[in-house]
């Protein structure tokens, strides 16, 4: 019978690591899974806490969308974790964005929970992602080009103009030459998700397609098991033939159909996942049942790249952003509210002019969440809630863009409204500083000749 | 007796794919299910198209994905995620109109 790789190694040789979360900070981990997991004997403690999926916003502005408290949380116990076993931990794309800030944060709440808990003295790694603008510019300048992702037009001057900041996706360099140089803890700047679990598995001799994959299925955690969960611990195995993750929340299992359905995950198709220096095909890739909660899976392939092609991730601002809501009731409004907030574009056109700001409509209750997607967008509901944005150079001129836009739909002039006193309802009426407008304005790759390039790596010791 | 895809599927999702992108995850539990819908063709480039009222050209990837029984497209945004007005920074509720979606028998 085959014993869970919970409680023992499948192959004399292997890499076992343990995952508590996919996007650590964005919510706590659930600590009951990951204890089950630190007690199953794992190499190293993993995760990822970097996302786009926040919006451009954070990298723009530099700063986090976590709480602080929930990253050092999470931190805390992985460090604990981590220290108590004696096992490397790995952090990638600290901080949401990875730029230095977040990088240099992280490493600072690490070196402070070191001092909290008195911990014996440890080595930490970390290195940063962000690049220069400048650097950009020259490599442009000189005829290099740096090509878009996703059907994106080359970067030009213009567009690096209106960029705050950029950062560029690591792969595994970094990560194995902080373990060179005997880091415990690493925490990473901005970084391909697989990397963090593809390094140590790569430094100790797995082949490329097999470690590639280990962090492709690695890198969020419980999203790879079921029934869904989000935050839960798993433990994923390594060895020269396979690679194995197994769910330790005792209600999850990592299935045939969960594993393989997360290959697709927030991915444009399931057979490719790429990074610095190539990607993985997962074409061929066969999925077992191990045991109850373990899935084993052979047959990536490895693709290296001709050349080497950094990921460049970029931010700029568009401007100060204030936001405003009105409700709509009225049925002959809802079913023409579309002059309605023509009527009020058009006196923040006649304040204004036609350029030099956003002014953005949402109408929740007909096409809000979809817009031009929505297929029932001619079937609105009774009532309807109107939110708008207005984006200007400043916080003035953006407060005037909004209030106008908002308030002019009250005296909006329909000749058939019957009502008076009033074209929409204001559960406020104000409006209300936002964060920042921000547009990713960078999604490309540029050429690199040394992977290490752009990624400078630190040491440094903690604990006493 | 025709059916809901609702009533078919076991996961229907919308999610980012990168900052241009929404993929679109249809899977299900049987492969019996998986194969009725595919080759029923309701969720084909032309009928997604159809669906969200696109043109051809904003699909960018549509396969069928044997090991996890699903059939997954990913479409182009027209703006980036998060760009101001964007009502869906992560893509996620992208995917109600595919519930209603009728399947033939």
């Amino acid at each position: 019978m085959t014993v869970s790789i919970q409680h023992q190694r499948s192959a004399n040789r292997t890499v076992r690591i343990v995952c508590p979360n996919g996007h650590l900070g964005f919510a706590p981990i659930r600590t009951a899974s990951f204890e089950i997991g630190l007690t199953s004997m794992p190499d190293l403690v993993c995760a990822d806490s970097g996302s786009c999926d926040i919006g451009p916003g954070p990298l723009g502005e530099d700063v986090s969308c976590s709480p602080l408290a929930w990253q050092t949380h999470d931190l805390e116990h992985m460090l604990l974790g981590a220290r108590r076993l004696g096992v490397p931990m790995i952090i990638g794309s600290a901080g949401d964005t990875g730029t230095n800030s977040r990088v240099d944060l992280f490493v600072r709440i690490i070196q402070e929970l070191a001092a909290k808990y008195a911990l014996p003295r440890f080595r930490i790694g970390w290195f940063h992602s962000e690049v220069s603008k400048d650097r950009l510019a020259a490599h442009i300048a000189q005829g290099g080009v740096i090509d878009g992702l996703d059907g994106r037009a080359p970067l030009d001057a213009a567009t690096l103009d209106a960029t705050d900041r950029v950062v560029a996706v690591a792969g595994v360099h970094p990560y194995i030459a902080l373990l060179d140089a005997g880091a415990d803890v690493i925490i990473g700047g901005r970084s391909s998700d697989c990397a963090i679990f593809a390094a140590p598995a790569l430094r100790a001799g797995f082949p490329p397609a097999l470690a590639y994959y280990y962090g492709k299925v690695m890198e969020c955690a419980s999203f790879c098991a079921e029934p869904y969960g989000g935050k839960e611990s798993v433990l994923g195995e390594i060895t020269m033939e396979d690679v194995k993750v197994a769910a330790m929340a005792p209600e999850q299992r990592c299935t045939i159909a969960s594993v393989a359905a997360h290959a697709m995950y927030e991915r444009s198709n399931p057979f490719h996942e790429y990074f610095l220096g190539g990607h993985i095909d997962m074409g061929a890739c066969v999925y077992e049942q191990y045991d109850e909660r373990t899935c084993r899976i052979t047959g990536p392939r490895f693709v290296p790249a001709d050349e080497l092609r950094v990921k460049l991730e970029g931010a700029g601002k568009v401007g100060e952003r204030f936001v405003g809501m009105v409700g709509v009731r009225d049925p002959y409004t809802i079913a023409h509210i579309d002059d309605v907030i023509g009527w009020a574009r058009a006196k923040v056109v006649e304040r204004f002019g036609e350029t030099g700001y956003e002014l953005h409509y949402t109408v929740y209750g007909r096409d809000g969440v979809m817009g031009a997607l929505e297929p029932l967008r001619d079937k609105p509901g009774h009532e309807l809630c109107i939110v708008v944005q207005g984006i200007a150079h400043d916080n003035e001129m953006a407060r005037e863009v909004c209030m106008t836009g908002l308030r002019q739909m009250f005296y909006a002039r329909l000749p058939q409204v019957k009502g008076t006193a009033g074209g929409v309802a204001f559960a406020f009426d104000e409006v209300m500083q936002a964060s920042p407008g921000f547009r990713w304005t960078v999604n490309h790759t540029m050429r690199v000749d040394d992977p290490m390039a752009l990624f400078p790596t630190f040491i440094a010791e903690a604990g006493s | 007796m025709s059916a809901r895809l609702f009533d078919l599927a076991k996961t229907i999702r919308s999610k980012n794919a990168g900052v241009d992108r929404i993929t679109f995850d249809v899977i299900f539990a049987d492969r019996a299910a998986y194969e009725r819908v595919r080759a029923s063709g309701v969720l084909s480039r032309e009928a997604v198209c159809r669906i969200f009222g696109i043109a051809p050209d904003r699909i960018t990837d549509h396969v069928a994905f044997d090991p996890a029984l699903a059939i997954k497209f990913t479409i182009r945004r027209l703006q980036p995620s998060g760009s101001p007005g964007d009502a869906d920074i992560f893509g996620s509720q992208q995917y109600g109109p595919l519930l209603d979606v009728l399947v033939p028998d």
